[in-house]
């Protein structure tokens, strides 16, 4: 004789410390077993489309801070490429060395977060208090480069805002020499660990297929084996210049993309090394003064510097109409804009192609039959940030 | 990568000549402009074709165009990993057609339209759940049409004295203000609009 059982419905969240944020999930239940999950998003939704529609092409930088607040010029990096290509000026090569510095960083500074929290839902407190001091040190570089720790506005299209303080590139090197070493020691806690191994090994299995299917990119897509990363396959910036390596996993699970995430960030940091090194000096933004606000200094001398500034900060600059579609590698997957200029000083049109919530909408299939308890551990392998997932 | 992007042009123009409108390569971009009926089948060719395998959904969104006779254009932002190229289908369509929707080609469709019906109020026929996503619960409007303005229409807040969440038409303190800085570089309005008259009567 079937018994017949009865499925009982979950509310999780939208204010659970696992969420990652605010994600509300109406989970079925089958017993423990997960029979379907509806994701309710939006909970952080600001507008950020509509607003940027409403902004000049300088107001709207920051905005791409906020979305991915995680690894904040990353972002802003999409963007400034499709201002750029639109506008089609060129940006000088330091300021294309700069950005590559700092996106390097940016990716340490989200794999860190990602890593460490997805230990902290599967039960183990140390890694987040270790990670988190590293991300706090990095995140003085962001400070000490554009003024704050976490919404830099930092990469304008055209270049940088500003040159590197002195000694900074020094110091991000010492502190690269010494970075592997707490990796290793990350690693120590993690990858043989016991517990995390049984939390994570043959959880969420993503295949090659599937992960085509549900539009993954960045991490999700490579845990799966596929080869691709638009810093090799497409390359922007200045990537074709420095040798990297683009880990790959086998199985899919949670567990081969921590240990994706992981070795990136020994790749990061050889990146960010070598670009160090290779740094040339020079210009770090457009010398064009239509598009680049002025020196300070220039602006008490020149009249014509000044005039430059005034229009750039209340008018803005236009851009000459065009569709565009420019797309980073972020941290987390494929982060790209699709902008569409009138000719006017404000964008008629910008979408933001955030990869969060194309692997948050696989979580339905993800956990269809898997236990509660692998929610958690899922959704921290899935490197959510609702920032960007909501806009 | 250039000459791929020709080449697959060609070849798109030739096996479907009869769907593509119009194709051109800008911002070393390729663009392609269908009919909405002939959507899905240009979508399956471009996934399946042996040439093509677009095998990855992008994006897929909408713009708005008021003034347009047809109302909206609805984008389609299409990766294939295999030749390593892009490539973006758009279709212009009125307020009133529903879209046919493209979650049994690509199963991560399903979000995209949503927001894209959330955001611009376009419908999806043989869609499996088409729900508001974004926008909060019994939200109204479509914001990311042109006519909806950026203060929205309701503003949420809490009601001290009925003990609950209260939803009321916005009420600005400060009147929001749209700065146009039209350029008096290229002369003010009444002075341009001066030289016209002054060309015409020429």
């Amino acid at each position: 004789m079937v018994k017949k059982t009865k499925t009982m419905n979950l509310n999780f969240g939208p204010q659970h410390p696992a969420a990652h944020g605010v994600l509300r999930l109406i989970l079925e239940l089958d017993g423990e077993v997960v029979e379907k999950i509806d994701p309710h998003i939006g909970l952080l939704h600001r507008g950020t489309e509509k607003l940027i529609e409403h902004k000049t092409y300088i107001q709207a930088t920051p905005y791409f801070d906020r979305l991915d607040y995680v690894a904040p010029m990353n972002q802003e990096h999409a963007f400034a490429l499709a201002v750029e290509k639109i506008l089609n000026i060129e940006v000088p090569i330091r300021a294309k060395y700069i950005r590559v510095l700092f996106c390097e960083i940016g990716r340490i500074l989200s794999h860190l977060l990602n890593i460490t929290t997805q230990a902290l839902d599967v039960g183990a407190l140390t890694p987040s208090l270790w990670g988190f001091e590293e991300r706090e040190t990095l995140m003085t570089f962001y400070e000490r480069v554009s003024g704050s720790r976490l919404h830099a506005n930092y990469f304008r299209p055209g270049g940088v805002h500003k040159d590197l303080p002195i000694k900074l590139n020094d110091d991000i090197f010492s502190f690269c020499e010494q970075f592997p070493k707490i990796l290793d020691q990350l690693e120590n806690l993690l990858t043989d660990n016991r517990i995390f191994k049984q939390r994570n090994v043959d959880i969420g299995i993503v295949t090659k297929q599937e992960a085509l299917d549900h539009s993954f990119s960045g991490v999700m897509l490579r845990g799966s084996g596929v080869p691709w990363d638009l810093r090799k396959s497409q390359p922007y910036e200045v990537y074709e210049d420095f040798i990297f390596k683009i880990p790959v996993g086998i199985n899919g699970d949670c567990y081969d993309r921590y240990l994706c995430r992981m070795e990136e960030m020994r790749e990061s940091t050889k990146i960010i090394k070598d670009c160090i090194k290779k740094m040339p000096s020079g210009p770090i933004k457009s010398i064009d003064g239509k598009i680049s606000p002025p020196k300070r200094d220039d602006m008490k001398n020149s009249m014509e510097a000044l005039i430059h500034h005034f229009k750039l900060f209340s008018e803005g600059y236009r851009v000459p109409s065009g569709e565009v579609y420019t797309a980073v590698e972020a941290p987390k997957g494929e982060f790209g804009v699709y902008l569409i200029s009138d000719g006017s000083n404000k964008p008629y049109k910008c979408k933001i192609r955030a990869p969060g919530f194309s692997h948050l909408q696989a979580m339905d299939y993800l956990l269809k039959g898997h236990m509660l308890a692998d929610v958690p551990a899922v959704l921290g392998s899935l490197d959510i940030v609702f920032g960007e997932v909501d806009r | 990568m250039l000459k791929n992007l020709a080449n697959l042009e060609r070849v798109i123009n030739s096996d479907l000549s009869t769907t593509v409108k119009r194709s051109e390569i800008k911002f070393d971009q390729l663009f392609i402009e269908v009919d909405i009926i002939d959507l899905i089948s240009a979508i399956l060719f471009l996934k399946t074709n042996d040439k093509c395998r677009f095998k990855q959904l992008i994006d897929i969104t909408a713009v708005d165009f008021p003034k347009n006779e047809k109302r909206f254009k609805i984008v389609y932002l299409l990766l294939s990993h295999e030749n390593n190229l892009r490539i973006i289908i758009s279709s212009s369509i009125d307020e009133s057609i529903s879209v046919p929707s493209i979650t049994k080609i690509f199963p991560s469709a399903n979000w995209m339209e949503r927001e894209v019906f959330d955001m611009y109020g376009i419908s999806f026929a043989d869609h499996p759940d088409l729900r508001r996503i974004l926008t909060d619960y019994g939200f109204e409007g479509h914001p990311l049409r042109k006519d909806f303005p950026l203060s929205g229409h309701t503003e949420v807040r809490y009601n001290e004295d009925k003990k609950k969440v209260v939803i009321e038409p916005v009420k600005l303190d400060q009147q929001y203000r749209n700065f146009d800085f039209e350029s008096p570089w290229e002369g003010t309005k009444y002075i341009k609009d001066n030289q016209k008259n002054k060309s015409k009567e020429k």
